[in-house]
């Protein structure tokens, strides 16, 4: 689903990825590890289309993410370690959400209610003035309603409470079959019941991939 | 196009309810009211009176602070995006990059230009309900005015965010532009004519490429279409093109301006890494 050949992306003279090559398929649960700086971001960038690699490339289902980025992105659902301070409020979002991507708004209300989010009361609340965990739960919720065969979490779990850390988990479950996730994470054990393969990189390398 | 004027429509929104949007349309709002307050209607200078009086009074404030009101409200719409990281989460769906700078365009383009239109529509509503003649034509030349120079500023404003990382450094290279632009209408123009470095047709040559100078010169053509009032600098302009000419040369020249710089703006946002 996922090829990565020979990835090097440079920021003037800071390699952040340094001929990094790999594959993610169908049913892949990975954990992506690795110290600040490793390059684990940059990655992520890359598969969303947003950096121009200096060298290499990334196909995903055989499209590039840059020159096809709306295909691409149509079956990537993408979570971000801390939600931005988006302006729009809640209904303005699902509604940027709902007609770019077609999703059922229904659906993103469903997976809100059951990451105990009450969506309806906070309609026309701005979604930078919602709480830290309100944010995470709602990105978490859009992230699944989208039903795409990639997913791509960057610290999903930072702003939530055990219990909410729990609903996310199960929904995940619920979610995982026929689907490449990707988690972004320096704690394994929050994800461990989750993943089947964990890679580490540092200083721009992949130094281990290991399934299990 | 579905998502084209959907993004136009959510950055209108988005851009109304901000307190920037609210001084905004308030000091131009404010500046009509003030004038009447002041009894400008009532008020003769070289001939002007009465609702053109007032309208060219309007036209001569808006020169200097509109360019840089829409450089300040505007030049941050990408680079603060992609400074709070917005960018990178509303990119992850599947919007086209086209679509998405473009409309945002558009949104902004209504959000600065519509205060300063409804401005000087309150202008005419109270000139006729005190009985004033209505300067039918200097209402539409400023009008198309405004608009060219908006298009101009705004086009200006989204080059700069597509290639700033910082909304810091955006803001501080928007005043340069305002300033050298500013500088380039009088000051800067009238040391170069007195220390005599370079010829005159050169100086208004320069003068004229500036779109806020071009949008003066032609709000004071209509009411004084022999531009005396700009002494020797009106026998070279008119000499060489009519006076309908250069007014079609003002209103399409700084949109001509804003389209290329907007244009050249996407292609950086295109090419360049997009947070």
């Amino acid at each position: 689903m996922i090829t990565i050949s020979n990835l090097t992306k440079k920021f003037g003279s800071h390699i952040s990825l340094d001929d990094v090559s790999c594959e993610f398929n169908k049913n892949d649960s990975i954990a992506l590890m690795g110290a600040n700086g490793a390059g684990k971001t940059t990655l992520i960038r890359s598969i969303l289309g947003y950096y121009h690699p200096d060298l290499g490339k990334i196909l995903i289902d055989g499209s590039c993410p840059i020159k096809d980025r709306v295909k691409v992105l149509q079956n990537i659902s993408f979570v971000p370690q801390l939600p931005p301070p988006i302006k729009l409020n809640i209904q303005e979002l699902m509604q940027y959400i709902c007609m770019s991507t077609d999703i059922d708004k229904e659906l993103i209300e469903h997976y809100s209610n059951e990451m105990k989010l009450d969506i309806k009361s906070n309609l026309y609340k701005s979604f930078f003035k919602l709480s830290g965990g309100m944010k995470q739960k709602l990105l978490i919720a859009i992230s699944l309603a989208k039903k795409s065969s990639i997913i791509i979490y960057d610290e999903p779990t930072a702003n939530l409470d055990p219990k909410a850390r729990d609903d996310f988990y199960r929904l995940l479950k619920q979610n995982e079959d026929e689907k490449v996730l990707l988690f972004v994470t320096h704690r394994l054990e929050e994800v461990q019941e989750l993943v089947n393969r964990q890679i580490y990189m540092d200083l721009g390398k992949i130094v281990s991939d290991e399934r299990f | 196009m579905k998502n084209l004027y959907l993004i136009a429509y959510l950055d209108l929104k988005e851009s109304i309810r901000a307190k920037w949007f609210l001084v905004y349309s308030l000091v131009f709002g404010g500046l009509i009211a003030l004038f009447f307050i002041a009894g400008v209607t009532e008020s003769q200078v070289m001939g002007f009176s009465g609702l053109s009086r007032l309208l060219l009074m309007y036209i001569q404030i808006t020169i200097v602070i509109l360019p840089i009101f829409i450089l300040i409200t505007t030049v941050r719409s990408i680079s603060g995006d992609r400074d709070n990281h917005i960018l990178e989460y509303m990119l992850s769906f599947p919007i086209s990059l086209r679509q998405y700078y473009w409309g945002k365009i558009i949104g902004r383009f209504i959000t600065v230009y519509l205060p300063v239109l409804f401005a000087m529509i309150i202008a005419i509503i109270f000139g006729f309900i005190k009985g004033a003649a209505i300067p039918w034509s200097i209402f539409f030349l400023y009008t198309g005015l405004l608009f060219s120079l908006s298009s101009a500023f705004l086009g200006i404003a989204f080059f700069i965010s597509s290639f700033v990382k910082s909304s810091e450094v955006a803001l501080g290279i928007s005043f340069f532009v305002w300033i050298f632009l500013l500088a380039f209408i009088d000051i800067a123009l009238i040391s170069l004519m007195m220390q005599q470095r370079l010829n005159e047709e050169l100086i208004i040559f320069i003068s004229m490429i500036n779109p806020m100078e071009l949008f003066r010169v032609a709000a004071i053509s209509l009411f004084d279409p022999e531009l005396t009032v700009m002494g020797p600098v009106a026998f070279y302009i008119l000499d060489r093109m009519s006076q309908s000419m250069f007014v079609l040369l003002s209103i399409g020249y700084p949109l001509l301006i804003g389209l290329a710089f907007a244009y050249a703006g996407f292609k950086i946002f295109e090419k360049k890494d997009l947070v």
